[in-house]
């Protein structure tokens, strides 16, 4: 049964095409990454997925009483506006102090209820908003680029508690990030965006794909390549015996060489 | 003492005092101070519209007050940059309102009564207008209470959540106009928007919850419209610029106090 999908999707903004052609689909309980460079249309995408952005061409299917948890790229709170941890809980609608509890620990924050938000750190400001989109046992979490601002360990960190929801809830995971080096080893599919789908499939699939090398391989990129080379170079030593790496990060190699001849 | 036109004027200022109070925390939280301000000025031309037609003045504030804010919600949504266009709309319609009421044939308006209000002239009729118009404002604002929060917060969260921020957006629009046609008899087309902003901002610095603001924001409007017109009376001074100045006073205190 497939969650959500996109058949054929076009939107404009500002009288700029920033999708087209944009088919996708996602199945319950997989973790779909969308990476692209900036300005590759990866939130429209995501806010046209919700609801938020309507499209020119193509629509969007979600099953029948879909729930979905949503966290937003960047929630300013305005100053003027006081709210606590607690109350932001309750919106849009009210839920048990139980409830709301046990979000807030699986999220990782379990002691910040009373808070203001604007008191929170970077760090537990995301964690709240996860706690927010889980709490109604959505089938479905989007997340866009929700570590950024974090630091790398912080990072990791998040994008480890976001596969534990998942194997604990259940739900589907479809996140957008720039995070190429932590994104890649917690996906089970990966989607490259350049305001069309350039590739998709497995890690492994894209980071093979001719398509997937010219956007994050040469030219301006270049710091995307070292990324994934420092990434490339971590996974190699982890797991020795996984052959099957070993061809990627000889391209990763070249590439990142390359590029630091070429600056 | 307490004699049947101030008790009617008291009434009337914290009838609009109430309202203004709770509307003013989502015009404060949502930055619509200048969109308040706006709709308000757009009164004078629908002062201008009931004086034509012989509609109740607060029928004519109402519809104007509506179609200015519509129109600037329309401009909103529309990605126009809005600051600009608000300066524009609102002064124009506050000029064209001004210029309309001098043309009409055969009459001497005085225009002071609609710039800066009359409280002490309303009679039960306008009273009941009055607090019918605010019950609107307050039992809307109740009523949708949690999304409009939540699409105040930002407006993705109330599309996946399976609602239109727009329509939120429409709703404020709609008790904004209500809150001018209530108010244009006590303080006036100029001073609505302070009525708005201030005791929500005087209010900010005290609470913790949106729900403790909008109470305590409600509480200091209404001692303000109270103390103001006392002051007015007192004093002998316009009564609407008193209630503002009040609020402007318990804001500065407040201010003082939390310091921020």
């Amino acid at each position: 049964m497939t969650l959500i999908s996109a058949e054929g999707l076009r939107v404009r903004q500002g009288g700029q095409i920033v999708l087209r052609d944009v088919n996708l689909t996602i199945e319950p309980g997989e973790i779909v990454t969308i990476v692209g460079p900036n300005g590759s249309g990866k939130s429209t995408l995501l806010r046209a997925l919700i609801g938020a952005v309507r499209p020119e061409a193509g629509r969007v299917v979600r099953s029948r009483g879909l729930k979905i948890g949503y966290v937003p790229q960047s929630l300013k709170i305005d100053t003027t506006l006081p709210l606590t941890v607690r109350r932001f809980l309750d919106l849009p609608m009210r839920v048990s102090d139980a409830l709301a509890e046990a979000a807030l620990d699986e999220a990782g924050v379990a002691h910040v209820a009373q808070k203001q938000l604007a008191e929170l750190s970077g760090g537990q400001f995301q964690r709240v908003l996860l706690a927010r989109a889980i709490i109604g046992k959505p089938d479905i979490l989007m997340l866009d680029e929700p570590t950024q601002g974090l630091d790398q360990p912080a990072q990791a960190a998040f994008y480890k508690q976001i596969e534990a929801l998942r194997d604990e809830l259940g739900c589907a995971v479809l996140m957008v990030s720039h995070e190429l080096h932590v994104v890649m080893s917690a996906s089970d599919r990966v989607i490259c965006l350049n305001g069309h789908i350039c590739c998709e499939g497995t890690p492994e699939v894209v980071r093979a794909a001719p398509a997937w090398r010219e956007l994050f391989g040469t030219g301006t990129q270049g710091a995307l390549a070292l990324y994934r080379h420092d990434h490339d170079h971590d996974h190699d030593h982890d797991h020795d015996h996984h052959h099957g790496h070993d061809h990627a990060q000889g391209h990763a190699h070249s590439d990142a060489t390359l590029e630091s001849t070429g600056q | 003492m307490f004699d049947a036109f101030l008790l009617r004027a008291a009434l009337a200022g914290l009838g609009t005092g109430l309202a203004a109070g709770l509307l003013g925390c989502f015009v404060v939280w949502r930055r619509m101070a200048y969109f308040g301000d706006a709709t308000a000025h757009a009164a004078i031309l629908g002062v201008a519209l009931s004086l034509v037609t012989n509609l109740p003045i607060f029928a004519g504030v109402l519809v104007m007050a509506l179609v200015m804010g519509l129109a600037l919600d329309r401009l909103d949504s529309r990605g126009h940059e809005v600051n600009t266009a608000l300066g524009v709309l609102a002064h124009s319609a506050l000029a064209l309102g001004l210029v309309a009421v001098a043309l009409l044939p055969g009459r001497q308006v005085n225009l002071d009564l609609y710039l800066f209000g009359d409280v002490l002239t309303v009679g039960w009729g306008d009273i009941a207008v009055i607090w019918g118009g605010a019950a609107v404002v307050i039992g809307l604002l109740w009523w949708f209470w949690s999304r409009l929060l939540a699409s105040t917060l930002t407006p993705d969260l109330a599309h996946a959540a399976g609602f239109d921020p727009r329509r939120d957006q429409r709703l404020l629009t709609l008790a904004i106009a209500c809150v001018v046609a209530v108010a244009i008899k006590v303080v006036g087309a100029l001073l609505i928007a302070a009525l708005l902003i201030m005791p929500a901002a005087a209010a900010r610095g005290l609470s913790r919850t949106p729900e403790a603001m909008a109470i305590l924001s409600m509480t200091i409007a209404g001692i303000a419209a109270v103390a103001g017109l006392w002051m007015a009376v007192w004093l002998d001074t316009p009564v609407g610029p008193s209630i503002v100045c009040v609020a402007a006073g318990i804001y500065l205190l407040s201010h003082l106090a939390t310091g921020r």
